[in-house]
């Protein structure tokens, strides 16, 4: 028989699906990629590929095996293959986005129960992994393709030349540079003309992205803003450099700050829920960025602040839960 | 600048598929059912029995206990059955039916002209009961109870509820445009019970022409101001009202007497202009009939009692058959199985749509995006909320403020993964409220 259909109100739902907001994600995160590409070379492709395709494999397959719903229409495991894969230095071999893609999406999401319950970031997890497990081939910013041949930008290649030889590794990021004591070339860092991963050289292009996903409201600024101002207020308090404005921007520009704050940081399954939270979450962020920089081994800091602060969620959204409308704060008790 | 609250959205309106369409009188068709429940509290008690011949404006059933509303019959004609019957909300009801003799005879002095200022407050509150009005808007609440604060001083504004910011309905501004003169005089009437209290009539700003209507009647009444307030779901719900209004902010479980408030729906505020002014109690109510799949839609007097069915009829019918039938807006509204279920004073609507867009949608795992979070009206948190309720973890629930949840239905309509939190919380908060009365 043909009947009417019943269900609770409401009625009506918004167009917004989960799918589409990866979409959206991965359509944002096309500029920098595509950059990361045209200065690497094909080489930066491949590992691209290699990475999106293995989270997308490994995501069905365990689907499949597990008898679970298939949820690669939702294009979670592609943005976050992505993702890793503009984590990653251009000329890597190939088994490093494999092991890495199978260990974002097996171990740090299917296994905490799949889309929603992982409680790291996978694509940065896998990086951290990585980087402990392989950190000579993870640092090795040796590169390729145009980066190389200096076609681009006399500056870049100087950068790169100039900052191995004073601290002897084979190809420098801008922030080893700055940690070393040199000054950053800022208009190479934000057009993107310098050594990093595939995806965090290109300021420009980050920003491209990031306006496509607060003008689609897909994320909002509280998180990148706070992170980024605080970043910058630590360098300034703690760099030894005082106001120097180059060395500020250098700060933000380098060492994947755009890339984690506006594309990592604000994943929703691993930030905090509340609007209050997302300020404390951006703040914790930029200090811990700021001393795994500044007092660290290292000149990076982005991927483990991000992935520590995830942890502590939980405990942010517990603290910062909002006052219900009309109703003062429970006393506690 | 326009007055608002947290949270809320915007969707598809759907107005202007009726709202040019001047509100006309429908003819009832077939027997006139008038359930017993068709207010909040307890159900009113028949006072007449089968066979008895009752007249339009005649009291059927007496209201039963403090929080009750008495049931008045809209025809004349005779009482064939006093049993169950199907009711909008999908449970049956004690309901009495009459069957019409399409005479419309009235009681005696029914339309009488009176001038309430020659009432005393109690003796307009008496009519207001003894017309059986409730809270027209959806709730249901008995009007004559919310008009008894404790104390009537301490009423500092009386506020018409014409927002109308559920999708679709137009009823309360075709009033507003057709009879703006009775909601300003029902308002005076009301006004007049509570010494110290000022009048707000708040108005979404996309009925603007409806408010400047109204301001023109009332620029000479220093105590009754028009507010336009941001055109935003749910404007209408009490408390984000109230809020709106006057900056006040009340809870849940407070009254919006508590606050210096009473808060009245466009079409109850005249009904009590019909109650006091010219005797009549209420027995009909606007109602919008309309969705793609209605040929015309439009707005309707309707008598209280008659048949979904009717109302269809009248409408044109049905473009082809839909696939989802609401009683009330689609934020809030009821689907509906069958058309068989008569109109009572809370019906502000029919919609009918050829698809029904939730069907579409399958439920996903929460991605935690906070959308839910950033519209609730409520300032809670449904995506928590939602994780007690699929543990039945009562406690938790009423930890995070759920019974603080309003059911507008906002959280629902944003969710990307399209889960069903309203619904989840709906049956949360009434085994929760049950359990409570149990104590």
């Amino acid at each position: 028989m043909d009947l009417f259909h019943v269900s609770a109100s409401p009625h009506t739902r918004d167009t917004v699906t989960t799918g589409r907001i990866m979409a959206d994600v991965a359509i944002a995160l096309i500029p920098a990629s595509a950059f990361g590409v045209y200065y690497f070379g094909l080489n930066a492709l491949v590992v691209l590929c290699v990475s999106m395709l293995t989270c997308v494999l490994t995501e069905y397959l365990y689907e499949r095996l597990m008898k679970k719903a298939h949820t690669p229409y939702e294009c979670s495991a592609l943005v976050t293959g992505l993702l890793l894969g503009m984590n990653l230095p251009a000329g890597v071999p190939l088994w490093i986005p494999v092991i890495g893609g199978v260990f974002a999406i097996l171990v740090v999401k299917q296994l905490y129960g799949g889309l929603g319950h992982n409680f790291m970031n996978p694509a940065l997890a896998a990086r951290c992994f990585l980087l402990i497990c392989f950190a000579g081939r993870m640092t090795d910013f040796e590169v390729t393709g145009l980066a190389a041949s200096g076609a681009s930008s006399d500056t870049a290649n100087l950068i790169l030349n100039g900052a191995a030889g004073i601290d002897g590794i084979s190809g420098a990021t801008p922030l080893a540079v700055l940690k070393a004591g040199g000054s950053p070339e800022l208009f190479d860092m934000f057009f993107g003309y310098t050594g990093g991963t595939i995806g965090e050289t290109s300021a420009l292009m980050l920003l491209i992205g990031a306006a496509y996903l607060l003008i689609r409201r897909v994320i909002s600024i509280r998180i990148p803003l706070t992170y980024i101002l605080t970043v910058v207020i630590f360098a300034l308090c703690f760099g030894g450099r005082g106001f120097d404005g180059a060395y500020l921007l250098g700060q933000v520009l380098g060492g994947g700050l755009l890339l984690g704050a506006f594309f990592m940081a604000t994943d929703y399954v691993t930030s905090p829920i509340t609007p209050a939270g997302q300020i404390v979450f951006g703040a914790l962020l930029g200090i811990f960025t700021g001393i795994f920089r500044i007092f660290g081994g290292s000149a990076e800091g982005v991927s483990y602040a991000i992935i520590f602060c995830n942890l502590l969620v939980p405990l942010i959204e517990k603290a910062t839960m909002p006052a219900a409308f009309g109703v003062r704060r429970r006393r506690k008790g | 600048m326009a007055f608002t609250f947290h949270g809320g959205l915007h969707t598809y309106d759907g107005k202007e598929l009726s709202k040019d369409k001047p509100i006309t009188v429908l003819a009832p068709k077939g027997d006139m059912v008038y359930p017993m429940s068709q207010h909040i509290g307890a159900p009113a008690v028949p006072v007449v029995a089968r066979g008895d011949k009752v007249l339009a404006g005649q009291k059927i059933a007496e209201a039963n206990g403090a929080v009750s509303a008495c049931v008045i019959s809209s025809v004349s004609g005779e009482v064939r059955a006093i049993e169950p019957r199907m009711t909008a909300s999908g449970t049956e009801s004690l309901s009495i039916v009459v069957e019409n003799d399409n005479e419309y005879r009235t009681i005696e002095g029914l339309g009488e002209k009176r001038d309430y200022r020659s009432l005393s407050a109690d003796q307009i509150r008496s009519v207001i009961k003894e017309a059986g009005i409730v809270g027209m808007g959806g709730a249901g609440f008995p009007t004559h109870v919310k008009l008894t604060p404790k104390d009537d001083g301490a009423i500092d504004y009386v506020i018409v509820n014409a927002s109308e910011c559920e999708p679709y309905l137009t009823s309360d501004y075709r009033i507003m445009i057709e009879y703006p003169k009775l909601l300003v005089e029902g308002l005076r009437i009301e006004m007049s019970l509570f010494p110290n209290a000022k009048g707000i009539i708040a108005i979404e700003d996309n009925k603007k022409d409806a408010a400047e209507a109204l301001i023109a009647l009332t620029r000479q009444d220093p105590d009754i101001e028009v507010k336009l307030l941001k055109t935003k779901y749910p404007q209408g719900a009490e408390r984000q009202l109230i809020y709106a209004a006057t900056g006040r902010k009340i809870h849940s479980a407070m009254l919006p007497a508590d606050a210096g408030c009473i808060v009245n729906n466009v079409d109850s505020v005249v009904a009590i202009y019909y109650a006091v002014a010219e005797s009549t109690p209420l027995f009909r109510r606007i109602i919008t009939v309309t969705g793609d799949a209605v040929v015309n839609p439009q707005n309707f007097w309707v008598r209280t009692g008659t048949s979904y069915t009717c109302l269809a009829e009248a409408a044109g019918g049905f473009r082809s058959k839909p696939e989802k039938l609401i009683s009330g807006g689609p934020m809030m509204g009821q689907a509906l199985f069958t058309l068989d279920i008569p109109v009572t004073k809370t019906s502000s609507a029919l919609l009918a749509f050829t698809k029904d867009e939730v069907s579409r949608y399958e439920e996903g795992p929460c991605i935690r995006c906070g959308r839910c979070v950033s519209v609730c009206p409520g300032r809670i948190v449904p995506q928590k909320m939602m994780e007690a309720a699929e543990r039945s973890d009562y406690e938790q629930f009423v930890r995070l403020n759920g019974m603080e949840c309003c059911e507008c239905g906002c959280c629902t309509y944003v969710c990307p993964a399209k889960r069903r939190l309203t619904q989840a919380f709906r049956q949360m908060r009434r085994s929760i409220l049950d359990s409570r009365k149990k104590k």
